[in-house]
C-alpha cells in the first residue's frame, strides 16, 4: 500500500508527463481527464455553434430547454440515446456496427499526444506529430465502411467523395506540417523534433511562433494547413461529403440515434484535434503571448490574471442576462438556472485567480483559449461560404495546396540551411 | 412453349444491350424526399461517378387536379384555386385568372383597381425571387442568405395580411376588380418598404455577388442557348438570362404596365450566374414599378361593372402574364353557362423543368441541385 501510494506521489516531482515519466496511474487519470474535457467541449460546442451560427443568421437559436438553450446539448443527447436503433435491412451488419466506433476511436486517440502544457498531455512521443496525423486519417477508414455497408447510394458517394477529399487534402497538410517541423531544427543545439511538445519548446527557444518565422513562409504554411484542416474535417465550404442539399446527410444517412451522435462527436473531437496541431505547430501551443518580451515576475503576475478574469467575465455575462430575463413566473426556473450558471461559472473564476492554481492553469487556459479560436473560425466559415463543387475541391487541393505547399517546404528548407551555414561559419 | 421461348430469347436480347449491372452507371433516385428538390420533385439520376448523363423528371406528386376542378366550379368560385398552384407566387396566378375571365366577359377593371394590382404583383414578385434566392443560395451551402431573404419577405406578406387577411394563398384581386379598398396608411407602408428594401438587394449582392466560391459553382453551369430556351418554352428569367428581351409585361402588356417606366434586365451567358443576376435586377426594377405606381395611384372605383351571376358568352379565349417564374398563362373555353367548359393552365415551372435534362446532361452532382434551384420551380405549379 505504501509503495503504491510512494508510486503515485512520485510523479508530482516530475517534469515530465505521466506517460513519458512512466507512471501508469497519472497516465489513465491523464487520459480520464482529457476524455471528460473532449467531451465537455464537444458539447459547449454543439451550443455555441448553433448560437453563433443563429445570431448570425438574425435568429435566436435554442431557447427553451434552459435558460438561452444552454441545456438543449443535453435534451439532445437523452434524444439521440433514446432513439430507435435502426439498421437498414440490406446493411452489412458488422461493418456497419463497427464503423462509427473505428471514427470515433481514430478522433479520440490523438489526443493522447496533444500538449495542454509542458505536463499537461498523456504522453509525449517522439514521434508525436506523425502519430497525430497517421492516427486521425485512420478515420477516414471508418468513413468508408460506414458508406460502403449501408448498402445505399447516398452514402457510398459520400464516402467516395469524403475519402477522395481527405487523401488529397492530407498531401498539402503533411507538407506544411513538414515545413514546420523543420523550423525545429534551428533551434541552440541545432537539432529537430517531432514530438508535440519539442516543437512548442523549440518555439519558445526561438523566441517566435512558427507562423511568423522566416516572415512570409510560416504564414503561408499555416494557411495551407488551415485549408486543408477544413477540408480534412469535412465543414464548410468543404462539406461535400454531407452536403445536405446533395446527399442528404452523406456517409451517415442511415445511421441514427447513438450511432449518428457518435459521428457528430468524432466530427467535433477531430475539429478539436486538428485545430490543436495547427496551435501546436504555428501559434505557440500553450505559450501565453509574449513570454519572453513580457518576461518576469510582474508581467507573469498580470497573465496569471487571465483564466480568472476570462471565467469572471461569463459569469457577469450570465448575472447581465439574468436581469434581463423576462419578469414571468414562466421565466422563474430558467432566471434562476442562468443565475445558478453565472455563480458556478463565478466561483470557478475565483479559484483560478488562487496563484498557486492560476499558475497551474495556465498553459491549458492559453492552449484552449487558441483552439476556441479555430472553433469560431468554423463556425464562421458554415455561416458565410457556399459549397465547393467537388471537381473544384480537388483543383484546390491539388493545384493550388500542392504545388504551394512543396514551394513553401524548399523555400523554408533553403533558407534554414543557409541561416545553419551562416551560424556554423560565422557564428552569428 | 414456342411463345416462352421467344419471350425469353427477347429478354437474353434485352439483358445484352443493357447489361444488368453497369458498373460504369449508377442510378440514383433523388427525391421526392430530398432537402433539394424543393417539394416533391423526383429526379432519376444516372451518374458516371460524379457525372450527369441523363435525368429523367417524375412529377405528379402534388397533383390535385385544379384544371378538372375549374370544369366544376362557377368563375367567381374558381378564383381561390389558382392561387394554391404557385403559392409563392399567388397574387401573380389570382392576376393572370382575373385578367382570363374578364377578357373573356369583355369588362376591364378601372384604373385604380389596375394599380392596386399592379403594386401587389410586383411586391409578389420580389417576395418570389426572395424566396427562390433563398433556397437557391441554400442549395448551394450558403445557409445564411436564406435568413435574411425571409426576415425581409415578412415585411411583404405583412401588407398582404393587412390588405386581404391572408398572407399566403392570398385571393387578393376578383374578377372585374378588387373587393376591398386599400387601407389607411397603404401607400405610406409599402413605400416604407421600399426605402426598407432597397438596401437590402444590396446586402444580399455583397453576401453573394463577388463570393468566389459562389461564382464558381454558378458560371458557366447549366448553360442553356436562346435557341434551345425557345425550342423548349423556357420562359421568364431563364429565357432573358439567356440573352432574349422577351418580357410579357413589355412585349403584350396587360393590366397597365405600359404606363410605367422599368428596363427588362437580360443576361449573356444564359449559366446560372447570369439568371441569379438577371433575378437580382428584376428585384431593383420591381421596386422602381411599385414607386410609380404608388405615386400615380388614382382615385375611383376599384370594381367594374360585373354581373353576380357570370355567364360568359361561348368562345375561348388564352391570356397570359409575365409571373415571377415566367409566362403564365391561362387558356379558358366557355360554352355559355356559369362553369367554364374547360380551364387550362400554362405554368412557367412546368416548362421551364422540362429543359432541366438538357442544362444538366455532363455536368456534375453539385450542379444538378444548383439548375433545379435556379429554374426556380415551384411544384404546386408543376403538377397542378
Amino acid at each position: 500500500m505504501h509503495e503504491i501510494i510512494q508510486y503515485i506521489l512520485s510523479y508530482l516531482t516530475s517534469d515530465k508527463t505521466p506517460g513519458a515519466a512512466g507512471n501508469m496511474f497519472w497516465a489513465l487519470v491523464y487520459i480520464m481527464l482529457v476524455f471528460a474535457g473532449l467531451s465537455v467541449a464537444v458539447i459547449a460546442m454543439n451550443w455555441l455553434e448553433r448560437k453563433i451560427l443563429a445570431h448570425m443568421q438574425v435568429r435566436l437559436g435554442p431557447m427553451r430547454v434552459g435558460p438561452h438553450g444552454l441545456l438543449q446539448p443535453i435534451a439532445d443527447a437523452i434524444k439521440l440515446l433514446l432513439k430507435e436503433d435502426i439498421m437498414p435491412a440490406e446493411a452489412d451488419g458488422f461493418i456497419f456496427w463497427v464503423a462509427p466506433f473505428l471514427v470515433v476511436l481514430a478522433a479520440f486517440t490523438v489526443f493522447v499526444v496533444v500538449p495542454f502544457g509542458p505536463t499537461h498531455a498523456v504522453t509525449d512521443m517522439n514521434i508525436g506529430i506523425l502519430f497525430m496525423l497517421g492516427v486521425s486519417s485512420l478515420s477516414v477508414l471508418g468513413i468508408v465502411m460506414a458508406g460502403w455497408a449501408s448498402n445505399s447510394h447516398y452514402p457510398l458517394i459520400g464516402a467516395l467523395r469524403s475519402s477522395a477529399q481527405m487523401v488529397s487534402y492530407e498531401v498539402a497538410m503533411g507538407l506544411a506540417v513538414v515545413s514546420a517541423i523543420l523550423m525545429t531544427s534551428l533551434n541552440a543545439e541545432g537539432t529537430g523534433t517531432l514530438s508535440m511538445i519539442g516543437i512548442v519548446q523549440a518555439q519558445m527557444a526561438q523566441g517566435e511562433w512558427f507562423i511568423f518565422k522566416f516572415f512570409p513562409l510560416g504564414l503561408i504554411a499555416f494557411f495551407i494547413f488551415a485549408v486543408s484542416m477544413v477540408a480534412e474535417t469535412n465543414r464548410a465550404p468543404f462539406d461535400l461529403a454531407e452536403a445536405e442539399s446533395e446527399l442528404t446527410a452523406g456517409f451517415h444517412t442511415e445511421y441514427s440515434g447513438f450511432r449518428w451522435s457518435l459521428f457528430f462527436l468524432a466530427e467535433y473531437s477531430a475539429m478539436i484535434a486538428v485545430s490543436s496541431i495547427a496551435v501546436t505547430l504555428w501559434l505557440g501551443g500553450w505559450l501565453r503571448p509574449f513570454p519572453n518580451w513580457l518576461s518576469g515576475g510582474t508581467w507573469d503576475q498580470i497573465f496569471n490574471f487571465f483564466p480568472g478574469v476570462t471565467f469572471l467575465f461569463f459569469a457577469a455575462l450570465c448575472f447581465f442576462n439574468t436581469v434581463r430575463m423576462p419578469k414571468h413566473p414562466l421565466f422563474r426556473v430558467q432566471t434562476i438556472g442562468l443565475a445558478g450558471f453565472g455563480v458556478v461559472l463565478g466561483l470557478i473564476g475565483l479559484v483560478l485567480l488562487y496563484p498557486p492554481v492560476s499558475f497551474r492553469i495556465q498553459d491549458i487556459f492559453w492552449f484552449s483559449a487558441k483552439v476556441t479560436g479555430f472553433m469560431y473560425l468554423y463556425i464562421w466559415y458554415r455561416g458565410t461560404f457556399p459549397r465547393y463543387r467537388f471537381d473544384q475541391l480537388m483543383q484546390i487541393g491539388w493545384k493550388v495546396l500542392l504545388p504551394l505547399g512543396l514551394g513553401v517546404l524548399m523555400l523554408t528548407a533553403s533558407v534554414a540551411l543557409i541561416q545553419e551555414y551562416l551560424i556554423k561559419t560565422w557564428h552569428l | 412453349m414456342t411463345e416462352a421461348k421467344t419471350s425469353v430469347s427477347h429478354l437474353d436480347l434485352e439483358t445484352h444491350e443493357k447489361p444488368f449491372l453497369d458498373a460504369n452507371e449508377l442510378v440514383i433516385n433523388m427525391g421526392p424526399q430530398h432537402p433539394a428538390t424543393h417539394g416533391v420533385l423526383r429526379v432519376i439520376l444516372r451518374l458516371d461517378g460524379e457525372k450527369v448523363l441523363g435525368l429523367e423528371c417524375v412529377i405528379g406528386y402534388l397533383h390535385r387536379g385544379v384544371e378538372k376542378i375549374g370544369e366544376h366550379r362557377t368563375y367567381t368560385m374558381f378564383n381561390p384555386y389558382v392561387d394554391r398552384m404557385d403559392y409563392v407566387a399567388a397574387v401573380s396566378n389570382g392576376l393572370g385568372y382575373c385578367e382570363t375571365v374578364e377578357k373573356l366577359l369583355n369588362v376591364e377593371a378601372p384604373p385604380r383597381a389596375q394599380h392596386v394590382r399592379v403594386i401587389l404583383t410586383e411586391l409578389n414578385r420580389i417576395a418570389s425571387h426572395q424566396l427562390w434566392l433563398g433556397t437557391h443560395a441554400l442549395d448551394i451551402g450558403a445557409i445564411t442568405p436564406l435568413f435574411y431573404t425571409f426576415r425581409d419577405r415578412e415585411e411583404i406578406l405583412k401588407i398582404y395580411e393587412k390588405y386581404c387577411g391572408a398572407r399566403l394563398t392570398t385571393h387578393a384581386f376578383r374578377i372585374g376588380g378588387l373587393q376591398y379598398e386599400t387601407y389607411t396608411g397603404f401607400e405610406k407602408e409599402v413605400k416604407n418598404f421600399l426605402t426598407f428594401f432597397r438596401p437590402k438587394i444590396d446586402e444580399y449582392e455583397e453576401l453573394l455577388t463577388t463570393n468566389r466560391i459562389w461564382v464558381e459553382r454558378t458560371k458557366s453551369v447549366g448553360v442553356i442557348s436562346a435557341e434551345d430556351c425557345i425550342a423548349f418554352g423556357v420562359t421568364g428569367p431563364v429565357l432573358r438570362a439567356s440573352g432574349v428581351k422577351w418580357d410579357l409585361r413589355k412585349a403584350q402588356p396587360y393590366a397597365n404596365y405600359k404606363n410605367f417606366d422599368f428596363d427588362i434586365p437580360i443576361g449573356e451567358n444564359g449559366d446560372t450566374y447570369d439568371r441569379y443576376l438577371v433575378r437580382m435586377a428584376e428585384m431593383r426594377q420591381s421596386v422602381r414599378i411599385i414607386e410609380q405606381a404608388v405615386d400615380a395611384l388614382p382615385e375611383g372605383p376599384i370594381m367594374a361593372k360585373v354581373p353576380k351571376v357570370m355567364k360568359p358568352p361561348p368562345g375561348e379565349v388564352y391570356h397570359s402574364i409575365e409571373a415571377p417564374k415566367g409566362e403564365l398563362g391561362y387558356f379558358i373555353v366557355s360554352d355559355g353557362s356559369t362553369q367554364p367548359y374547360r380551364v387550362r393552365v400554362r405554368p412557367p415551372s412546368f416548362v421551364n423543368l422540362q429543359a432541366l435534362d438538357a442544362m444538366c446532361r455532363g455536368q456534375l452532382v453539385g450542379d444538378v441541385i444548383a439548375i433545379i434551384g435556379t429554374l426556380d420551380i415551384v411544384l404546386g405549379e408543376v403538377d397542378r
